[in-house]
């Protein structure tokens, strides 16, 4: 093989694993990445050995104003059982979150991710996403996009499901 | 040694093709641009009603325009 071919080997290989880095994502059933190291502005609540839903949301998208009821009533009926809601904010404007919050009061910890590092580590499929995580911390289950009552519902059984698990 | 020289040539263009064209994906949580009111093809109800009247008289037919939403690409 010449200088040259191999030359040409080793830059294709070079491209493949870019793009594999590239397109890397949390997946199902692999740990969920540790939140406090993404600089996330807010408090974070203590999660250990408790089923979190970690949303991603922004002030700019309407299914993501239309889940804030159907998620606060969750955090309050099941908050008592273990599980806990972390919505994550991705506004780059403080000022619209804070005008957000302040409008709409979600009954869970809300935080604001206005690097966008976490997001951009997770790469959400679409907006809103949220991630169920069991109490081990390991991911269970993706859901992207929130259609009412049926997402609401499907979400609650999935909760309850992992709730009864054992630590 | 021109072929060798026309190969590596071709591997620049290529590469500079790749990296530096103006075409990018944005990713669902960028979109909050695309997302404002201002995006909205109906975000002027006049401007919306005239436009319609030239479709309809043109197109000879009515109720078939438009969509829904803006360009977040929510749900």
């Amino acid at each position: 093989m010449s200088l040259l071919n191999k030359k040409i080997i080793a830059l294709s290989l070079s491209l493949l694993a870019l793009a594999s880095v590239a397109v890397a994502d949390v997946a199902v059933g692999s740990p969920f990445p540790n939140l406090g190291v993404f600089g996330l502005e807010g408090t974070l609540p203590d999660t250990t050995g408790r089923v979190v839903l970690v949303d991603f949301w922004a002030t700019w998208c309407a299914p993501c104003k239309a889940s804030f009821p159907a998620y606060s009533a969750m955090q309050k009926e099941l908050g008592d059982r273990g599980f806990t809601i972390i919505g994550v904010s991705i506004d780059k404007k403080p000022e619209e979150y804070a005008a957000f919050l302040k409008k709409f009061a979600p009954g869970f910890v809300t935080v604001r991710d206005g690097t966008q590092k976490l997001v951009s580590t997770v790469k959400v499929p679409g907006m809103p996403t949220c991630y169920l995580i069991d109490r081990k911390g390991v991911l269970r289950e993706i859901h992207s996009g929130f259609h009412g009552d049926a997402t609401a519902k499907e979400l609650r059984e999935k909760i309850q499901k992992l709730l009864e698990e054992q630590p | 040694m021109t072929r060798v020289i026309r190969l590596w040539g071709c591997l620049l263009f290529g590469s500079v093709g790749l990296f530096m064209s103006g075409c990018t994906t944005v990713h669902p949580w960028e979109r909050a641009a695309l997302a404002d009111y201002t995006m909205r093809p109906d975000r002027d109800p006049l401007a919306t009603a005239m436009t319609e009247h030239i479709y309809f008289a043109r197109e000879a037919s009515s109720g078939g325009r438009g969509v829904g939403g803006s360009g977040c690409g929510c749900n």
